[in-house]
């Protein structure tokens, strides 16, 4: 692991998560910002620099900087679909080693839920989307579904594998009093679910929430004064390989290939170093090709490297310990909440879902329709 | 009111390619400089960035890159469902959306790699689109 120390999370929080009817996106941030300061002992003047990302406005960060009164030093609207935050944390990282700032504030909310906004019809198809939405592939479940039918081609892959990914996460989200789905669920449920866009069953996709985030980075200066055990941001890698799932070079390979062999060589760590591993899991086929591009398991064997409940607590790799999107909240761009949770593991704070001295965690978004990548590697002091 | 599917906006890149599809032709671009096949259509060459393209007759057969049944569709595709999506790679190596029409899903004859020809389906109300069905 690299030794040098230059920014870390200091403060995280959710908002209220689930149905949040009468909130608005800029309330849930506001909400979720409060409490990630307070949660690293900080104040509002404390911050300098903003990163958000969302589609309720023009400019996210326009509008929710003068809601909370923040005129920051250093802003950044990086908007690449769900992996936003881990590219976020990765240039607060950037900016905080060149000296441009101290202290990061990272926000996201969603209404969507209580919006019903998903899947809302077009009349104009324009640009590159012109050749796409004519033709009717529900979005983004309809990309992940072609990615998913390609790689059972290709390997073997069976609905079974993908619904050991399902069952394992719902195992996390028992654990987790903050995650929408609770009840237990066998491999059978998933294969009895309704299909939605096949080869993929309702359950074997995210669930659509309300909710927000907050995540608080600060230089290594600054986070010596704060609360709670800095959690270092030992590594970053970011991509994207396309923005319709017709050009993805190769529907079974993710830009996690190269996010992941970026992240893991500026951190300084190999693959079994890793003690918790949070991925971004929009759907079940979405967790197994970011494995097999990650490296942890060859091109083809995600179906393997998942079944047996292997992923599920107890087991030797334990992943989406907080029930993940497929289980404890999915409020349309998921990825702040990888950091979140990846922050709550590294400081002891998990209670029945704790991974027993976690040190190292690896957080990874995947945005638009297998789009975007963005690995971030966590560290905390041994 | 009726729903009509989002209507393919013709632009300064795409014109020739929509009226091929309404004369019954499939048009895609050539690179004059590296040569290599291009959809969708553009200004400049994705691979060696040469802006000087040309447009071509696709031979508008091909094969099944990957496919869905779409089961869980919105708007104006609700009451179509179920439905098949794919996306074809054609003889020339360029893939694109389409639709599967003329097979039943699920009859076994549709799968990844099966061979498919195009065929322009009007698809509303003054939209034609090119479909693809098995060979």
């Amino acid at each position: 692991m690299r030794s040098d120390r230059i920014a870390a999370i200091v403060g995280v929080a959710e908002s209220d998560l689930g149905l949040t009817p009468g909130k608005t996106v800029l309330q849930l941030q506001a909400q979720a910002a409060k409490a990630a300061l307070a949660d690293a002992g900080l104040e509002k003047r404390d911050v300098d620099a903003l990163f958000v990302a969302g589609n309720w406005s023009w400019s996210p960060n326009l509008m929710l900087a003068e809601y909370l009164g923040i005129q920051p030093r250093y802003t950044d609207g990086t908007n690449i679909g769900g992996s936003s935050f881990e590219a976020h944390l990765g240039h607060a990282l950037a900016g905080i080693e060149t000296g441009r700032f101290e202290v990061a504030l990272i926000t996201y909310g969603s209404t969507q839920r209580s919006d019903q906004s998903r899947n809302r019809p077009i009349e104009h198809a324009t640009l590159a989307e012109q050749f796409e939405r004519p033709y009717g592939l529900p979005a983004p479940v309809g990309a992940y579904a072609l990615a998913a039918m390609r790689h059972m081609y290709q390997y073997g892959t069976t609905s079974e594998q993908l619904a050991e990914i399902a069952v394992a996460t719902r195992k996390w989200a028992m654990l987790n009093e903050k995650a929408m789905m609770r009840t237990p669920i066998i491999i059978d449920d998933v294969l009895n679910s309704r299909w939605i866009a096949e080869p993929l069953h309702l359950l074997d996709c995210c669930l659509v929430t309300d909710g927000g985030g907050a995540v608080v980075v600060a230089s290594a200066k600054r986070a010596r004064d704060t609360r709670k055990t800095p959690v270092w941001v030992l590594g970053h890698g970011e991509t994207h390989t396309h923005y319709g799932i017709t050009n993805m070079p190769d529907l079974t390979v993710t830009g996690a290939v190269q996010t992941g062999r970026d992240a893991m060589a500026m951190a300084g760590v190999t693959h079994d170093e890793i003690d918790v591993v949070e991925i971004y899991d929009s759907f079940t086929i979405t967790v197994l090709l970011t494995l097999e591009a990650l490296g942890f398991c060859q091109p083809g064997e995600g179906g393997a490297f998942v079944s047996g409940q292997r992923t599920a607590p107890g087991g030797p790799f334990p992943m989406n310990t907080n029930g993940g999107g497929l289980s404890y909240c999915h409020p349309g761009m998921y990825g702040i909440f990888l950091l979140i949770e990846a922050t709550r593991q590294l400081r002891g704070e998990c209670k029945e879902r704790q991974v027993p001295d976690a040190k190292i965690a690896l957080a990874h978004g995947t945005g638009g329709v297998l789009s975007s990548a963005a690995t971030i590697i966590l560290g905390r002091d041994a | 009111m009726a729903e009509h599917i989002p209507v393919p906006m013709p632009d300064g890149d795409s014109k020739v390619f929509w009226e091929g599809v309404k004369q019954g032709k499939l048009l895609i671009q050539r690179c004059d400089a590296c040569q290599r096949f291009i959809f969708y259509p553009r200004s400049i060459c994705p691979h060696c960035f040469a802006d000087t393209l040309s447009w071509v007759e696709a031979q508008g057969t091909g094969t099944i890159y990957s496919y869905t049944v779409v089961h869980r569709a919105f708007g104006p595709f609700a009451g179509q469902a179920p439905y098949m999506v794919a996306i074809v790679e054609l003889a020339e190596g360029v893939r694109m959306m389409t639709r599967i029409t003329g097979s039943e899903p699920n009859a076994g004859a549709v799968r990844i790699g099966a061979a498919v020809r195009v065929v322009f389906v009007e698809a509303d109300e003054d939209v034609t689109l090119p479909y693809f069905q098995l060979v």
